[in-house]
């Protein structure tokens, strides 16, 4: 049993670390410390996390001692854990990363608590098994990342945290809303007790209610179309290493939140829903692959690329076959360690050429020509050559969309990776290919703090390509947790309530069709109670 | 602008406020209170004083930065759950201990220890941004 403490560590160790730097207010230098053995701690504990959900599967944990469903659970699957590793991998690399982009000013605004606070936000999201709980945590990363984004309280950054912030606050209305209705109608929010409550009920107006509000509040946090326009809008006004963390891992948190109800509480075996999530992730893939198109600031690229990225992360839902959330999973993984090393590139793009807009820069493959190869890692990643991380994601996410004859979307994925191609490419041409507008004043050097995390991320990129096989094992277990609720359920409720689940699952999904037409034939009707196996 | 009338009885409130956020604080837990709400009425008398003496003598009745405050709250908050963890290995149980004083039974727990912390971290993080504000309006 000791063994599920392990899901305490992620969430508690930044926790503390946030506080501890808080009461060192007025000593930097012993925040930093604490910072950097947080992080270390931090990375060690979510390794081990996802070590033991390799060993055991599925863990849950009970907060306090109460019974589920009354305690707050905690629940570790494949997904989940690898998204908790990830994270801890990638504050440590931005903490590095750190060390020379974080001023001092933003050392005395707060930037160590906000960004260990920020930290306790995603993995809290990642990890918890509780519905309201899920809307604590979007709430705990919201506040945190609202004061990153203005930590050095520019014009522009303003500007930026405004959009950012009215936005995101609109999205979790919405969810709490969503929450309610989901609460009135089935009278708990414990992930794995609705996920066993819900098969046996009918569809009713309220519940599809719940269910869109949802789909509307997560598709905002992640940006998908067309809710997506304050994304470009802020994420270039951070600081570097706050612009890399975001572009890595908060949308992806909404994107793990779309995933939950819709593979654990909504059924979307009907035809009307996966119609709807196929044109989101066609056009979130195609929009913002074109605003992509248009600009000129590397990190205002990049930003409109996370969006048509996860288009391809929604592909999952789209298909929703167990390779499909096999490929979503991979793909998941794989983008945030690439978008997170593109935006610490920029930073240290700028720094080699004095500009962070292409064209005010330009001739660094003659100035710098290891940073011109260090781009083409994670760029030609993203773009899916291979032998790189991002040729398996796109692979297997394209290959799951064939065969369950999704050949639309296919073509989608296919062409948008052309056009990410082309656009990386202009970034290479613009700011290592072409010699440069100005006549730089002097040689200008890339800190070392900013290549030692490059060169790590860079090396994890390198490492799921070379060697794809246990990572793509991997995501496929991943993938058949999200399309099997009674495995999610078993460690919270045990096997017995998970098996029962289960056939309720199954009954339910023959039924699934005759809901669905129901529903649009004479609306539903509440209170008369489905007959279910 | 500064009201001789407020700036005197500030005095009074300030104090009667504290003991009463203090007192709810205190009988949180099986009774309405507890940290969040005593902290609310603890921010409050801050703010009354900030307001009427002005936010610098606020700041001293403080004595130490309100992000400090928050941190300290926060660290005691989590750590209130640690006695849980070895004791029962679950996060967060709390643990009591109960002392027999004569005339009436003491019950301690950990839980006094979270709701201190989360006290602290309401006056921390009210405070951070009231005395902004404050000081923004007085130029």
């Amino acid at each position: 049993m000791a063994d599920q403490l392990d899901l305490l560590w992620p969430v508690l160790i930044p926790v503390m670390t946030a506080a501890l730097a808080a009461c060192f207010w007025y000593n930097i230098r012993a925040q930093r410390i604490i910072s950097f053995i947080g992080l270390v701690l931090l990375f060690a504990a979510s390794v081990k996390l996802t070590m033991t959900v390799v060993e055991h599967g599925v863990i849950a944990k009970q907060f306090g001692g109460w019974a589920p469903p009354f305690g707050i659970s905690f629940v570790a699957d494949p997904l989940a854990a690898a998204l908790v590793a990830i994270t801890g991998l990638l504050a440590l690399t931005v903490g590095i990363f750190g060390f020379y982009d974080v001023r001092a000013r933003h050392e005395r605004a707060g930037f160590y608590p906000l960004f260990h606070g920020m930290i306790t936000g995603v993995n809290g999201a990642f990890l918890t098994g509780d519905a309201f709980n899920l809307y604590v945590w979007f709430e705990v990363m919201l506040v945190t990342s609202l004061g990153l984004l203005v930590i050095s309280r520019s014009r522009e950054q303003l500007d930026g945290t405004i959009k950012y912030g009215v936005l995101n606050l609109f999205g979790t209305i919405l969810f709490l809303i969503g929450l309610a209705l989901l609460y009135g109608a089935t009278g708990t929010l414990n992930m794995a007790d609705l996920a066993r409550v819900l098969p046996g009920m009918t569809m009713t107006p309220g519940l599809m209610t719940a269910a869109m509000l949802f789909l509307a509040a997560f598709a905002i946090k992640a940006g998908l179309f067309p809710l997506f326009f304050w994304l470009p809008a802020s994420y270039h006004t951070a600081t570097f290493a706050v612009g890399a963390i975001f572009a890595g891992l908060l949308t992806k948190v909404g994107v793990y939140a779309t995933f939950r109800p819709f593979t654990l509480l909504f059924l979307i075996e009907g035809e009307t829903l996966r119609y709807v999530f196929t044109f989101i992730a066609a056009m979130t893939m195609i929009t913002g692959v074109f605003g992509a198109a248009v600009q000129w600031n590397i990190r205002r690229i990049l930003s409109f690329h996370i969006i048509s990225q996860i288009g391809y992360m929604l592909m999952g839902l789209a298909i929703a076959t167990p390779i499909a959330w096999a490929g979503a999973s991979f793909y998941i993984i794989h983008h945030i360690i690439v978008k997170a090393n593109l935006f610490l590139l920029a930073g240290a793009i700028r720094a080699a050429g004095g500009s962070d807009d292409l064209r005010r820069t330009g001739g660094l493959l003659k100035s710098h020509p290891w940073l011109a190869v260090l781009f083409l890692i994670p760029a030609l990643s993203l773009a899916g050559l291979p032998p790189l991380s991002g040729f398996w994601a796109k692979f297997l996410v394209i290959d799951a969309s064939l065969r369950a004859e999704y050949y639309g979307l296919a073509a989608v994925a296919l062409i948008v990776g052309v056009l990410t191609l082309f656009s990386m490419m202009k970034i290479w041409m613009e700011a290592f290919w072409k010699a440069s507008p100005v006549t730089p004043s002097r040689r200008r050097y890339v800190p070392v703090a900013f290549i030692i995390p490059i060169v790590m991320l860079g090396a994890v990129t390198m490492t799921i390509g070379l060697f794809a096989e246990p990572f793509v094992t991997y995501a496929r277990d991943a993938g058949d947790v999200l399309v099997d609720p009674p495995l999610y359920i078993a460690p919270v409720f045990g096997a017995e309530a998970a098996a029962e689940a289960g056939a309720l699952i199954a009954g339910d999904a023959v039924e699934a069709e005759v809901i669905e037409t129901d529903l649009i034939e004479n609306g539903a009707d509440d209170g008369v109670e489905e007959e279910v196996r | 602008m500064r009201s001789i009338i407020l700036v005197a009885s500030t005095r009074i409130f300030f104090i009667a406020m504290v003991v009463v956020s203090l007192w709810i604080l205190l009988r949180g837990h099986n009774e309405p209170g507890g940290g969040f709400i005593g902290g609310l009425m603890g921010a409050a008398a801050f703010a009354t004083l900030a307001f009427a003496a002005g936010v610098d003598d606020a700041r001293k009745m403080l004595r130490i930065h309100p992000a400090v405050l928050m941190g300290v709250g926060l660290v005691l908050a989590a750590v209130s759950g640690l006695p849980g963890v070895v004791l029962n290995g679950s996060y967060l149980q709390h643990q009591w201990l109960e002392l027999d004083l004569g005339l009436f039974e003491l019950k301690l727990g950990t839980t006094l220890v979270f709701d201190i912390g989360v006290y602290f971290v309401v006056i921390g993080g009210v405070l951070s941004f009231m005395f902004r504000l404050y000081e923004e309006e007085q130029g």
